[in-house]
């Protein structure tokens, strides 16, 4: 396929030629190109189909602005939808499909919406598919997800590696037109960290796309003696690809750059893109500006694009959509791309100026005083037809329209952190507020400043201000001649002729008609209109369409356009890839996991594991024969029960407590009291809120008169620990005690049963007794084993057995586990996981997570005796309010099924006999169910209005998502060995 | 956002937890008269000023320093950052926290 619409010279390498496909069909393109360029080249027009109505469209722009010619690059699990092909760079062998058409962009059997589009204006789906409410999920939503839509998903994994970088820098400049050129010179030699960063792979912005001579030779040469003295400076960094997409706090800039997007596939070990986050001193917006559209009639066909965006085809690409073209202009700006276009040997058939007095400018027809008042064409442009200043109307043939409005300054950056951009007259343009984020100043056109001239000097001249303030000094680099040509613009927005079918937001589908029907429904607020019509909310943030929306609803409400006022620009300044987002994080790398020392000897075992948090805990060990979960956890808990049982029980928050006021501190901390524990001795502890609901439990063991060792449960070690240091630090910062978590410095395992005993007697060195006399029930201390081995031993209870927790450093858990195993083999001990663990606490009635859910207070988990009044602890006054101290407050119950044969379901209600399951009759509910293998039935813990007072009668446990409605009796929650004769056995 | 740390200098506030207020330092003695009010007070009466706010943040990522951060809550400018123990002691002295 030939070139036919490629023009002489542009910035591309004619030496290489590339091949690539567009819907199947093969073209060949050049080094330089954009998939737009090569397309127009090859000419192809028409790239995609719009939204709504399924419009033919082809590009509208030369960049990242574009809001049609979004297209699905690559194939399979690289697929990519909604790309822009005006920043796609083509390479060989790409592959690019257009999308939102079927079945083919040529005829799209949708396009039928554009037909019935009176009744697809603004609110249409607000008003359309109010009722029946049933249809909306069913019928409604997937028919509009269908029809209206953007590319799709390959629905595979990306393969890619996405990473996440830190920056640093005293000034970052972004963009690299010549004002960000110019301030990287200025800054770069003055010896400041500086990093230009420029979303173009060709650094230069607009002149790359103008013709004007810089120091009476092509710009081109000053940009490449520009960028090679940049890159011989140490201090400056260029990035291209790279995107500056937001202004954050505290000169924090987040930065994608597009590292392997320009490649078939990343070379090995390269990311795909990096998300940057650059923490720079000053800021320095070089961003340019956007050139902006007119309305009028059908003015979405595929050739007609905004006049910069023609030429920069013509100058950079040397590509045209058409070999005629016609101009449309409101500002002498426009006029350059006749001017330019017919140096390249393109017919311009004529430049309409709706301006009286336009004035001449190209070397072609002016008509001063007319305006484009609709098109003609199938799948793209083939007439304009024009109304002249006498009234006259013309038709006239052109493939290609080039529209100019005006020229809005890329102001984004500059309110993403509030503030709101000001109206300047001269180029009717938004420009800067005077609040923009501290550190970051605004150059060149994004400042206003629309003249190349005017674009050198001030990024210079700003640079050096930067510097300055950061006490550098600096002078700002000397600017080679160029053009500054004077801004001669009136403004005009859309022709009033017509039906108003005149685009405004093309990828949004939102037209002139759209804004004046949600002004005359009342949406006059400028958020109200661009929320009614859509307008501005697509993937492009409206970059060529907020302007000709808000000059409408100005118009509709006779109000200025800084008093309809600019929507609110957020950050990213571009879409950005949700892989970019994540980087690392993904997969089995999106959070550590965590191991415990015995998990590899657990794995060996076949345990099956169970994710507690960022912990991986053995949740059973099956063995040989059990074909059900249950089979394996009723063998561990009557083996515990029986025997002796081993659980790795790591995972529990350990924090380490010394000082002289240790006993103290913690007296403060649980709402029990601390301060008369023996060295040598255990307590369980209960820690409240200052709200006085129960925070967490555990234990505090006395290992020394200023040494305590304190457990939390594993949810709640982060935060226990917090709040440790809170109360230390702000709290009582006088006490003399420090802080340390030591959850992963220590393995701890229990050993539970009634073999405990007598499988560590076989570890403990000589001379360390831990018969129930030296050491009884609740006893703590430090001792040796295996010989010499430092260890802590606990003689503490979850599961109501005969039981210890020993601890040993890290390093020696997986050993001590194994030790264990080989000792106890003749006493039956059996490895147990935190399945068996909760049957065994359940029998035994501890509360565990499910109980202490931040709802409950000590009184409702029957430890209301616990909250001491005889001294000041946290939550301690708060929890004798009135209102958690009512007679009917719930307690903590047992529950067992009246028919043995009945399983009770966690999150049942409770509900007294003989009344009716509705909220108002609730009694309660169900917290934790278990088989008990011990009581030969499914038992329960749950909260229960005065519980404590109802133990013997039986009541209604309903789930009416289970569909389950039985019958059980209340008993106490402790359903083994209430008296606790195991436990000091 | 960056947070100058007394001790360590300016930190991302990412390696930070935020908790509120840093009038919770001010916890009421719990065995006075009166102490339920005060709790009721010390817990659910907080400002919430529009402008110069100073708040706790915990260095968790960190050397886990409590700070009192003082933040303009409408630009985010951080006007200083003091260790919360230092506070607290200071708090102490004054003759109003003894009367």
């Amino acid at each position: 396929m030939s070139q036919k619409n490629r023009l002489s010279g542009g910035l591309i390498d004619r030496s290489q030629s590339l091949s690539f496909t567009f819907d199947g069909r093969k073209y060949t393109g050049h080094p330089g190109d954009t998939l737009a360029s090569a397309l127009l080249a090859n000419g192809v027009r028409l790239m995609g189909r719009s939204f709504k109505y399924h419009r033919p469209r082809g590009p509208l722009c030369a960049g990242s602005e574009e809001p049609n010619a979004l297209v699905e690059l690559r194939d399979d699990a690289r697929q990519e939808p909604n790309t822009r092909a005006t920043t796609a760079e083509l390479f060989d062998g790409l592959s690019a499909n257009s999308q939102n058409r079927w079945p083919s962009l040529a005829f799209d059997a949708l396009g039928i919406n554009d037909k019935f589009s009176s009744f697809l204006s603004a609110g249409f789906y607000y008003k359309t598919f109010m009722w029946p409410a049933a249809f909306w999920e069913k019928l409604y939503e997937p028919m509009i997800r269908r029809a209206a839509g953007l590319g799709s998903l390959s629905m595979e994994a990306d393969p890619d590696a996405y990473d996440r970088g830190s920056l640093y820098a005293d000034l970052l400049i972004i963009g690299a037109g010549p004002a960000g050129l110019a301030a990287a010179l200025t800054a770069g030699r003055a010896g400041a960290r500086v990093i230009l960063a420029d979303e173009d792979f060709h650094m230069g912005g607009r002149l790359n796309a103008e013709t004007f001579p810089l120091d009476d030779a092509p710009a081109q040469d000053w940009i490449a003696a520009t960028l090679a003295e940049l890159k011989s400076l140490p201090n400056v960094r260029l990035m291209t690809r790279t995107t500056v997409l937001g202004a954050f706090d505290h000169g924090v800039y987040g930065a994608l750059e597009r590292v392997a997007d320009h490649l078939p596939q990343p070379k090995a070990h390269q990311p795909r893109q990096i998300l940057w986050r650059i923490q720079t001193k000053r800021a320095l917006l070089c961003a340019g500006a956007t050139e902006r559209s007119i309305g009028f009639e059908n003015n979405d066909r595929p050739g007609i694009m905004l006049a910069g965006a023609l030429r920069a085809y013509a100058n950079r690409w040397a590509a045209t959509p058409a070999q005629r073209v016609a101009i449309f202009t409101n500002n002498d700006d426009g006029h350059r791309g006749a001017v330019d276009l017919i140096a390249k040997g393109v017919q311009v058939t004529a430049v309409i100026d709706p301006r009286p007095d336009a004035p001449r400018i190209a070397d072609c027809e002016l008509l001063a005083g007319a305006q484009v008042i609709n098109t003609q064409g199938r799948l793209g442009l083939s007439f304009a037809e024009l109304r002249l200043s006498d009234g006259s109307m013309r038709i006239m043939e052109c493939g290609a329209i080039g529209v100019s409005g005006g020229w809005n300054p890329n102001v984004h950056l500059t309110c993403h952190q509030g503030a709101k951009p000001v109206w300047n007259d001269e180029i009717a343009a938004f420009v800067p507020a005077a609040n923009t984020p501290p550190g970051l100043s605004i150059a060149g056109a994004a400042a206003g400043v629309l003249s190349t001239h005017g674009a050198l000097r001030t990024g210079a001249e700003a640079a050096a201000q930067a510097l300055e303030d950061l006490g550098m000094c600096a002078s700002p680099a000397p600017t080679p001649t160029a053009e500054d040509a004077p801004i001669r613009l009136s403004p005009f927005w859309y022709v009033a002729e017509g039906k108003g079918r005149a685009w405004l937001d093309q990828q949004n589908d939102v037209t002139v008609k759209d804004v004046k029907l949600a002004h005359q429904e009342g949406f006059r607020s400028v958020e109200h209109l661009k929320r009614y019509t859509t307008l501005g909310m697509a993937t492009d943030q409206g970059k060529t369409a907020n302007m000709g929306g808000l000059a409408v609803m100005a118009e509709m409400t006779g109000k200025s356009i800084p008093e309809t006022g600019p929507t609110m620009f957020r950050p990213p300044y571009t879409p950005v890839a949700m892989a970019a987002w994540a980087g690392r994080s993904r997969d089995a790398d999106f959070r550590p996991t965590r191991r415990s020392p015995s998990h590899d000897w657990a794995a060996e075992q076949g345990a099956v594991f169970v994710e507690v948090g960022q912990w991986l805990r053995a949740q059973w060990f099956p063995q040989p024969g059990e074909d059900h979960w249950r089979a394996s956890v009723d063998r561990e808990v009557l083996a515990v029960r029986a025997g002796v049982g081993v659980c790795d029980v790591t995972t529990l928050g350990k924090i380490d407590v010394q000082g002289a006021d240790a006993a103290t501190f913690l007296n403060r901390i649980y709402c029990n009291g601390f301060a008369k524990l023996a060295v040598g001795k255990t307590r369980y502890g209960l820690m409240l809120r200052e709200d006085g609901m129960a925070m967490d439990d555990g234990t505090a063991a006395r290992l020394a008169e200023d040494h305590f060792v304190v457990t939390t449960t594993t949810a709640n070690a982060v935060a226990v620990f917090r709040h440790m240091e809170f109360a230390r630090q702000c709290l009582w910062p006088e006490l003399d005690v420090q802080l340390i978590s030591t959850t992963e410095a220590w393995a701890q395992y229990a050993v539970a049963g009634p073999n405990s005993r007598a499988l560590l007697e076989r570890i403990v060195d000589e001379g360390v007794d831990i018969s129930n006399e030296a050491f009884p029930f609740m006893a703590c201390g430090e001792i040796t084993i295996c010989g010499g081995l430092r260890a802590r031993l606990f003689r503490i209870s979850f599961s109501g057995e005969l039981a210890y927790e020993i601890a040993v450093p890290t390093r020696y858990g997986d050993a001590l586990m194994r030790r264990l195993m080989e000792l106890g083999q003749d006493l039956g001990v059996t490895p147990y996981g935190t399945e068996a663990l909760g049957v065994l606490r359940i029998e035994k009635g501890h509360a565990a997570g499910n109980e202490l859910n931040g709802q409950t207070t000590a009184a409702n988990l029957g430890l209301g005796r616990m909250v001491s009044s005889k001294k000041d602890s946290i939550g301690a006054v708060l929890s004798r309010r009135e209102g958690l101290s009512l007679p009917d407050d719930k307690r903590l119950i047992g529950l067992k099924p009246v028919d043995a044969a009945n399983p009770l379901l966690a999150g049942s209600h409770l509900f007294d006999q003989g009344t009716e399951a509705v909220a108002a009759n609730d009694q309660g509910w169900v917290t934790s169910v278990a088989y008990s293998p011990h009581m030969g039935s499914s038992i329960a813990l749950a909260f229960l209005k005065r519980g404590d007072a109802r133990l013997g009668e039986v009541i209604r446990v309903v789930n009416p998502l289970g569909g389950s409605d039985i019958e059980a009796e209340i008993v106490s929650p402790h359903f083994i060995d209430p008296e606790g004769d195991r436990l000091r056995a | 956002m960056l947070i100058p740390h007394p001790l360590l200098g300016p930190r991302d506030s990412a390696e930070f937890t935020y908790l509120g207020d840093a009038s919770l330092i001010a916890r009421p003695d719990g065995m006075s008269d009166g102490a339920d009010e005060a709790f009721y007070d010390y817990l659910y009466l907080r400002d919430n000023p529009a402008g110069i706010h100073r708040e706790l943040w915990f260095h968790e990522q960190g050397d886990r320093s409590w700070l009192v951060v003082t933040r303009n809550t409408l630009t985010h400018e951080i006007l200083g950052a003091e260790l919360a123990r230092d506070v607290a002691m200071a708090q102490r002295n004054t003759p109003e926290a003894k009367a």
